[in-house]
């Protein structure tokens, strides 16, 4: 409402926000927070053996890890951010005045983290005369790494506790929210896991003149798997547990489990297949290490990233209808906003719109700002989730009648209460209904602001100086 | 004409006070800035020596030094970024984020521009040997990389100087437009030249620091030839911003120029042209760096300091007006909510404007159960006439299934329990057991009255 309404109309603003943030996530926590105790075991491991090839393995395995960590993971990371500033604005602003600082500590986790890394790496051959000096770097380097996501889940945790992050003592109550523990003992263990089928498929290649050290190595990646495994798991049912408990405290109408609930089984048939595919390749790696093919290493990886990408959409489910829990709905307008808004309309209140006031040649026009305004955080009109697609769910192919469409708007978040209430007016639920029921006829990409700039029409005069309601 | 965009301000109190924020802002910014400029300066110039190190292979070394000191900068660069950037988030949230959405397309792009500038630099360092014999290939690997580090400041630049100008915002179409508006140029251009300046001063400390076993390291080359290189570079591209420095101000638009902000620049000229007097004489010695090489490195360190205060001192001057408008808009605007938070609680809101025709059952019907149910076809549930069929005469077994269903059917998905406000139950089973079908009140007969 109050910034220039960037929108991607074929991919979908949180298509763009995910993409960012899965690749973000995967490369954290397999080639990071996972990746930097495996290498410094593996380096210590091959200090104690006194062989030589087994510090080169894990130095190579470190190599592919810093150049990976260090560009896509890196720019990723600030993407997230990016991305979230240009597609809910009101909201990334909103969060940052109150957790600038829980963010600005993690700042320092990350800017620490960054010069151990640099540090551990760079100094590998130097400092091959003190190895146990070069060793416990490592072993801090993969401390600071985990602190840094622990802080984040942390925020996360924020983000979703709803209602008592605006109260005193919110901050340490926020920070240990039901859900946080279990996340952190499921997302530890999982990148330890994550890094270890990843750091498997990396030593065929890096193996392939050495039989014996192949042997070695697929054997004691295959230890270092296995050994987390079980918690991996353990991790993943207590956070599946608490999810229900959460759920029903955070989405009061019972109707969300619907569509929950297949999500909800999908996770634990993931996290079924995820340690049965783990445990066959590293049962495999440790009784016959020289046979094991090295895709057989890369399906296991894939299922640990898959079951952290399910458990992230259960959790940004969890969150709906809102973006900050009880303060700002997922379309980026406030709860408190709504009754007025609700009385006077978002046309009005709007910053940018090209459309004030409603009249009977503008119907489509100003019905494509309010959706504009109040839906396409979500929804596109014709591609990711487009809004076409979700009312012929509903009215199918044929004719749809704008009345209907029009009562859907005004009460779909009774019938569907992951989504936000509509925050305009009744006459501006008609003409959204206008717009929708001819979008169904002439499909239409709605332009972000990027592509064709803002409009800013005249003000109205302040609220309260004209009687509302006309006729 | 043209309306001034007064967006609402965040109703959130801010995390500091706005004056220590701005200090924060501009310290952390001139940090990343340094290793920003290290980063750029050290790609320009390994890529300047290479090309040189074709004719005279001695300076290919020297070259390759540098592009590892490259990589190192660029990962401290990107991570000292983030700092000002949540400052900034906090600090001009309203004005950066629209700029930010403004120049979308492009502002994203410097996820997979940087990456990819990474990458090559990566390649282009780790791969010195390899194509040692494919000169031009590894040559052009430097230079995309190069290239790519050089179009991202343009994107930054374009974002911080159309977020000062709200005016501005109307006319903007995109990202290129955005690079139009004045002032970008010319400060890129000055901010180039601060990167090559400040990384021929860097690495003229760094080369010819005592410990360092230059001769060993670079056979056929002069420790006092490179360092006189070096420094000479960083005088002559410091000396160019005297004709920059002026062009930037010159460009910048007079809305936040103020007295304070040209007393700051002087007091960075003046210093400025101290440090240029002392790097002149630093590059004619011949002995190891002195006392005055640090004196340089002071001076200029306050002429940026001075610089970065005027810039700010800008800012602030030119944002304050819309600021202004800004809050007061704000204000009014929250008491208005205010207000109408207090009317819906006394249950008196105002909603003159609606277009209601239908009964309070129907609007229900509408607006929940039409999600699953049709009037006599199957949707995702039963049609209403096998609903009437079963509940006529019995609104009561209706409300209850309507509050807890259950399975009951084979093939249909289990209904899931409806919550609604009490009337609204009552209003339903009415709605549906005697007003569909009833003869009066047909389907088309809610008509749109716009007039409310």
């Amino acid at each position: 409402m109050d910034f220039p309404v960037f929108h991607l109309d074929f991919l979908g603003n949180r298509m763009l926000i995910a993409m960012i943030a899965v690749l973000h996530v995967m490369i954290n926590h397999s080639l990071a927070v996972g990746a930097m105790p495996l290498v410094a075991a593996l380096e210590w491991w091959g200090h104690r053996k006194g062989d030589e090839r087994w510090d080169r393995l894990a130095y190579r395995i470190l190599t592919v890890s810093f150049v990976i960590t260090t560009t896509v993971g890196a720019l990723t990371g600030v993407g997230i951010w990016l991305s979230t500033s240009l597609v809910n604005p009101y909201a990334i602003g909103s969060l940052i005045r109150v957790f600038f600082w829980a963010w600005f500590i993690e700042w320092l986790v990350f800017v620490t983290e960054v010069v151990c890394i640099m540090a551990y790496y760079l100094s590998w051959k130097k400092m091959n005369d003190r190895k146990r000096a070069h060793i416990a770097l490592g072993a801090g380097l993969a401390f600071a790494s985990w602190v840094t996501m622990a802080i984040i889940t942390a925020i996360l945790g924020f983000m979703m506790d709803p209602g008592s992050w605006m109260s005193k003592e919110s901050f340490m109550s926020g920070v240990f929210n039901p859900i946080y523990l279990p996340q952190l003992a499921f997302r530890t263990p999982v990148a330890m896991v994550a890094a270890g089928c990843f750091a498997l498929f990396l030593t065929f290649f890096f193996t392939r003149a050495d039989r014996d050290l192949r042997a070695g190595a697929v054997r004691w990646l295959s230890v270092w798997t296995l050994a987390w495994l079980p918690l991996a798991a353990a991790g993943a049912l207590w956070y599946w547990k608490v999810i229900p408990a959460w759920m029903t405290a955070n989405v009061p109408v019972a109707l969300g489990t619907q569509k929950f609930a297949s999500w909800y089984t999908d996770l634990v048939v993931t996290l079924a297949v995820m340690v049965v595919l783990v445990l066959l390749v590293g049962l495999a790696g440790l009784a016959v290490p020289r046979s094991v093919p090295r895709v057989a290493m890369l399906v296991p990886f894939a299922a640990t990233m898959l079951l952290l990408g399910s458990f992230e959409r259960v959790r940004e489910f969890i969150r709906k209808p809102y973006v900050i829990g009880e303060f700002m709905y997922a379309n980026g307008i406030r709860v408190d906003d709504y009754p007025l808004l609700k009385e006077e309309g978002v046309l009005r209140h709007a910053t940018y719109t090209s459309v004030r006031e409603i009249s009977d040649s503008n119907r489509v026009t100003a019905g494509r700002e309010v959706f504009r305004l109040t839906c396409t955080r979500c929804h596109t009109a014709t591609g990711v989730n487009s809004v076409n697609d979700r009312l012929r769910e509903l009215y199918g192919s044929g004719e749809w009648d704008r009345e209907t469409v029009k009562y859907y708007v005004l009460g779909m978040h009774t019938a569907r209460p992951y989504m936000p209430p509509f925050p305009g007016t009744d006459r501006e639920a008609g003409v959204l209904a206008d717009y929708l029921v001819d979008l169904r006829e002439h499909r239409r990409p709605i332009p972000g602001a990027q592509e064709v700039g803002v409009v800013v029409p005249e003000a109205l005069p302040e609220s309260g100086t004209e009687s509302v309601g006309g006729a | 004409m043209d309306t001034l965009p007064i967006p609402h301000d965040f109703f959130l109190p801010m995390p500091a006070s706005t004056l220590e924020l701005q200090v924060f802002a501009i310290f952390l910014f001139l940090i990343h800035i340094l290793f920003v400029n290290l980063m750029l300066g050290g790609a320009l110039l390994s890529l300047f020596f290479e090309i040189r190190g074709l004719r005279r292979p001695a300076l290919d070394g020297l070259a390759q030094e540098i592009a590892a000191t490259v990589t190192v900068n660029k990962s401290i660069a990107v991570v000292l970024g983030v700092g000002p950037l949540l400052v900034v988030n906090a600090l001009y949230a309203l004005w950066f984020y629209s700029a930010n959405a403004l120049t979308g397309t492009a502002w994203i792009s410097i996820v997979p521009l940087v990456t990819s500038a990474f990458l090559l630099l990566y390649a282009h360092k780790y791969s010195w040997h390899a194509l040692a014999d494919r000169k031009g290939l590894h040559l052009m690997l430097g230079g995309a990389g190069a290239l790519l580090l050089l179009a991202v400041p343009l994107i930054f630049l374009a974002n911080i100087n159309l977020m000062l100008f709200p005016g501005r915002w109307l006319e903007v179409h995109g990202f290129l437009s955005a690079l139009a508006l004045p002032n970008v140029f010319p400060r890129f251009l000055h901010f180039v030249l601060a990167s090559v300046a400040v990384t021929s001063l860097f690495l003229a400390g760094w080369f010819c620091r005592q410990r360092f076993p230059f001769e060993e390291r670079f056979p056929g080359l002069e420790r006092c030839e490179i360092r006189r290189e070096l420094l000479t570079t960083a005088f002559g591209a410091t000396l160019l911003q005297l004709v920059i420095g002026p062009l930037v101000l010159v460009t910048l638009p007079p809305d936040g120029l103020s007295w304070w902000m040209i007393l700051n620049l002087a007091g960075g000229v003046t210093l400025g042209i101290t440090a240029l007097v002392l790097l002149w004489r630093e590059a004619q010695s011949t002995a190891p760096l002195s006392i005055r090489y640090w004196s340089v490195v002071g001076a200029l360190a306050g002429t940026v300091v001075l610089m970065a205060f005027a810039r700010h001192l800008y800012r602030e001057e030119a944002i304050s007006p819309h600021r202004a408008m800004v809050a007061a808009h704000t204000a009014a605007f929250r008491s208005a909510a205010l207000g109408a938070e207090m009317r819906l609680a006394a249950g008196t809101p105002r909603l003159g404007d609606a277009e209601q025709v239908a009964s309070p059952g129907e609007r229900t019907y509408r607006a929940v159960c039409m999600s699953c149910h049709a009037l006599d076809e199957r949707r995702v549930g039963p049609p209403l006439t096998e609903i009437v069929e079963i509940y006529a005469g019995n609104p009561a077994g209706l409300i209850a299934w309507v509050r807890a269903p259950g399975k009951k059917r084979a093939g249909y998905p289990e209904m899931p329990p409806i919550s609604m406000q009490e009337p609204q139950y009552q209003a339903i089973a009415t709605y549906i057991l005697e007003e569909v079908f009833a003869p009066e009140i047909s389907e088309d007969a809610p008509t749109d009255s716009a007039a409310g």
